[in-house]
């Protein structure tokens, strides 16, 4: 294999990893937050097909951008007042939200299926993708990709350096307290889980602007849930999330290279890799039970109702 | 008519020092829930520097109006004077930058983050600014007062009276006027206890307000200026502690029914009846405590007390002996000369063990559940005749328990979450012991419960333990141990003291057990005996 090849993948694999990341980054604020949302795929579904029209209709591909964001935070404003309005279940309320993501987006999409558009084209940022290799695998995507960069570092501050993150982690951890304490629980969760929708929105509208300039249904094949096993594996770390979701993205193209080395193994086989890979770390994980309860945000999942509180 | 009295010179005291500007005072504070009136025009009065407890049974009040004065429950009616001037606290922040804090029951803290990031959660930013480096000014009033905290710390290595001390150094930094304390001692071994009081004296010196929220009536007499007493949400009483005895108190708080200073007689076992022979294991929890070669006799007949600062291994060592976590070794545990390590919990419920968790709610009971059916979870066999459950006896036995234990609840058709804690501990307590077990673990038996139930309960105790059961009481009331167990032994860090006569041991050995001397002698022991 020469260093042009492996260069080729690695760009490939981050294309292919960024929506990961970006669905990945909105779970973990989310997750951090004390809050499970299984409606990732819907969200991101909605996204696409939205952000999809929006860009088909204006021409505009930052109004189709903006658009999937808009419609992303839109969803899970619904998952967030079920949620923490009305108390309902969320594991519940994700799934239902992405069987209704999934079915609404087939709907609303039903008119543009097999149109295509003119994608983002990449920006060479200058000097930088001059540098050997690393420019070429870094430096040369376009503008979403940057994007992805920017908030991946500007979360990564959030979280681990701010008050905002102290705060964040702290209602996750023990809701209760932060309440007693004088955070507002429900306000956090709520823009947490909004952030987690934008996001979601921002990976739909990559798929279907950028990876694959179209709109088909389904397009998304199942990334909203390897997102939530990449926050597993990530252990919530904002910087492993970034490395994971470059690793899911290589594995799921290592189809086309192992192709390139003239493997001859069935492509069915090997587009299974990211799903077998995320089963595995799945398992690696749960396996050291101790650790998974330390690093997991201890509430996540449990429910909070200020009434309760007196 | 005392009482009346009472009252009515407190409110003319109050009167004459409006005019000095008291600290805090409450004027008519009344709070209603659906269903009871958790406080009913209260008033009180604190001055700069004093020392107030707060006293009265579970359910008297006291939660309510702390949380009013904190900002976390809005009062239907009343107003709150604030340094003599009329304030709103809508909220704990409001409440913080007035200069109240609060020391909570159940900690507030977040585990997986640093003493001083906890603290910093707390402050707003412009005190963050004034404060400088948060670090060392933690260092610095940690010296002051001698809490000895350490600010890089993460919480949850800390042990539990280190845990209060940090709460207490985060209303420390924020230059606090008046600190609520809601039962601070409850969870601390005696030595910890004289270590927290000599903080309160320094603050009180220093003009500091506290609140002091306590069941331990020797605490109030020792440390307390003034104390106001509520019954049933009023203020029944007010008294100066010193002057008063714990009896007289108790007293007051219960209105004439309080029984105080009982004395059972100690029995002795009649043959060992269950044993824990080297019992280690590491705990499951990432916070929990491993238990460490745990040994104990419990005779038939006899009532074995584990005293201890929760969080010492009582949870994992409950689990183990119950059998909720059935990974001990078949031939650690025995029970009638039979070995039961390996066995699940219904299996040694079979054998006539019967358990009260610590956590009622959840554990000792299924939360949506109705009392009928959670009679139905220990007592299966018994309410089961050709495969099909006996719905009316399940019924009948239930509602006799409600009668039997006072539990106050609509009926046997309740849901287990609609009863207050002490209530759901009463149904909890008579379904376990209504089986005649021949084991009985038992954990708090009198958690929350008030002082006529507790009799009821004690009763209970007794008369199971002289019909020739073996009941190991594991419980943070020093107290309660003494009053009712037969033998004592402590618990710490997972180690298990000797066992002793509790006519042989005093308070004193007890609590300096529960903070873990006895661990290198023991040590040492099984290295001799190893070698």
């Amino acid at each position: 294999m020469d260093a042009d090849l492996i260069t080729q993948i690695l760009f490939a694999a981050i294309k292919t990893g960024t929506p990961l990341l970006f669905i990945a980054l909105g779970e973990v604020i989310c997750e951090k937050s004390g809050i499970l949302n299984l409606g990732q795929e819907g969200m991101m579904l909605m996204g696409a097909v939205v952000g999809f029209l929006a860009a088909y209709t204006t021409g505009s591909m930052g109004l189709g951008v903006l658009a999937a964001m808009i419609m992303g935070s839109l969803m899970s404003l619904i998952f967030a007042v079920l949620v923490l309005q009305l108390g309902a279940n969320q594991v519940a309320t994700g799934l239902a939200l992405t069987i209704f993501g999934t079915g609404l987006s087939a709907f609303v999409g039903s008119g543009v299926v097999g149109q295509t558009i003119q994608g983002f084209a990449p920006i060479d940022i200058p000097l930088l993708s001059e540098i050997p290799y690393l420019g070429e695998i870094l430096f040369k995507h376009d503008i979403l990709v940057y994007l992805s960069f920017a908030i991946t570092i500007a979360l990564y501050f959030v979280v681990n350096k701010t008050r905002i993150g102290l705060t964040l982690k702290a209602v996750g951890e023990n809701p209760n307290a932060a309440n007693a304490i004088g955070i507002k629980v429900l306000q956090v969760r709520y823009l947490a889980i909004m952030f987690g929708g934008a996001m979601a929105g921002i990976a739909g509208a990559y798929m279907s602007l950028v990876y694959t300039p179209m709109w088909v249904e389904n397009m998304t094949s199942g990334r909203g849930w390897i997102a939530l096993a990449l926050v597993v594996f990530a252990s919530w770390r904002i910087g492993r999330i970034m490395l994971g979701a470059y690793l899911f993205g290589l594995a799921s193209i290592m189809h086309l290279v192992l192709q390139g080395l003239g493997w001859s193994i069935s492509p069915n086989l090997l587009a299974m890799l990211p799903y077998v890979a995320t089963v595995i770390v799945m398992v690696i994980i749960s396996a050291d039970h101790f650790k998974e309860k330390l690093l997991a945000p201890r509430s996540l999942g449990k429910p909070f109702d200020p009434r309760n509180m007196a | 008519m005392q009482a009346d009295e009472r009252l009515r010179q407190n409110g003319a005291s109050t009167l004459n020092k409006q005019q000095t500007a008291s600290r805090l005072e409450l004027i008519d504070i009344t709070k209603q829930y659906p269903g009871c009136l958790a406080n009913d025009s209260i008033n009180l009065c604190l001055q700069p520097g004093e020392i107030h407890a707060l006293l009265g049974e579970n359910g008297a009040g006291k939660s309510t109006l702390v949380k009013t004065i904190y900002g976390v429950v809005a009062p239907d009616k009343g107003d709150i004077l604030w340094d003599g001037k009329e304030v709103t606290i809508k909220s704990p922040s409001t409440a913080r930058d007035l200069g109240i804090g609060m020391v909570f029951q159940h900690f507030s803290l977040f585990e997986t983050l640093t003493v001083s990031q906890n603290i910093e959660l707390c402050l707003s930013q412009k005190h963050l600014d004034n404060i400088g480096d948060l670090a060392s000014k933690i260092r610095q009033l940690s010296e002051e007062y001698g809490l000895n905290v350490d600010p890089h710390k993460y919480v949850h290595s800390l042990s539990i009276g280190e845990r209060q001390r940090v709460e207490i150094m985060r209303c420390l930094v924020q230059s606090v006027k008046l600190l609520i304390l809601d039962e601070p001692t409850s969870v601390l071994t005696p030595q910890e206890v004289s270590g927290l009081f000599d903080v309160l004296r320094t603050l009180s010196k220093e003009g500091c307000s506290i609140l002091f929220i306590s069941h331990k009536l020797h605490e109030v007499t020792e440390i307390c200026h003034q104390a106001t007493i509520l019954r049933g949400g009023k203020v029944v009483d007010t008294c100066v502690p010193s002057e008063e005895t714990p009896a007289s108190i108790a007293k007051m708080m219960v209105g004439d029914l309080a029984e105080q200073e009982t004395q059972y007689t100690k029995k002795e076992g009649t043959h060992t009846l269950f044993s824990a022979n080297k019992l280690s294991l590491p705990s499951k929890q990432p916070f929990g405590t491993s238990l460490k070669n745990i040994q104990f006799e419990l005779k038939a007949g006899e009532i074995l007390g584990i005293a201890g600062v929760a969080g010492n291994g009582q949870d994992e060592l409950m689990a183990i002996i119950s059998g909720e976590d059935h990974r001990a070794n078949k031939t650690s545990l025995s029970l009638d000369q039979m070995y039961i390590g390996h066995l699940s919990a219904g299996d040694r419920r079979k054998l006539g063990m019967a358990y009260v968790p610590e956590e009622r709610l959840g554990r000792g009971a299924v939360p949506d559940m109705s009392l009928t059916e959670n009679t139905l979870l220990t007592h299966s066999t018994g309410f089961i005749k050709n495969g099909l459950v006996q719905w009316q006896e399940a019924k009948e036995y239930a509602s006799r328990l409600i009668k039997k234990y006072n539990v106050k609840c609509h009926g046997e058709f309740s849901e287990a979450k609609s009863l207050s804690g002490g209530n759901l501990q009463k149904f909890i307590m008579g379904r376990e012991i209504g089986q005649n077990p021949k084991l009985l673990i038992c954990a708090h038996p009198t958690w929350g419960v008030d002082v006529g139930a507790a009799l009821a309960i004690h009763q209970a105790l007794l008369d199971l333990r002289d019909q020739g059961a073996a009941i190991l009481l594991i419980s943070e009331d020093i107290d309660e141990l003494f009053l009712l167990a037969d033998r004592m032994s402590a618990i710490c860090d997972g180690h298990l003291s000797p066992q002793v006569k509790t006519q042989d041991t005093n308070i004193d050995q007890i609590g300096q057990w529960m903070a873990g001397t006895f661990i290198d002698t023991q040590r040492e022991l099984t290295q001799e005996t190893q070698s």
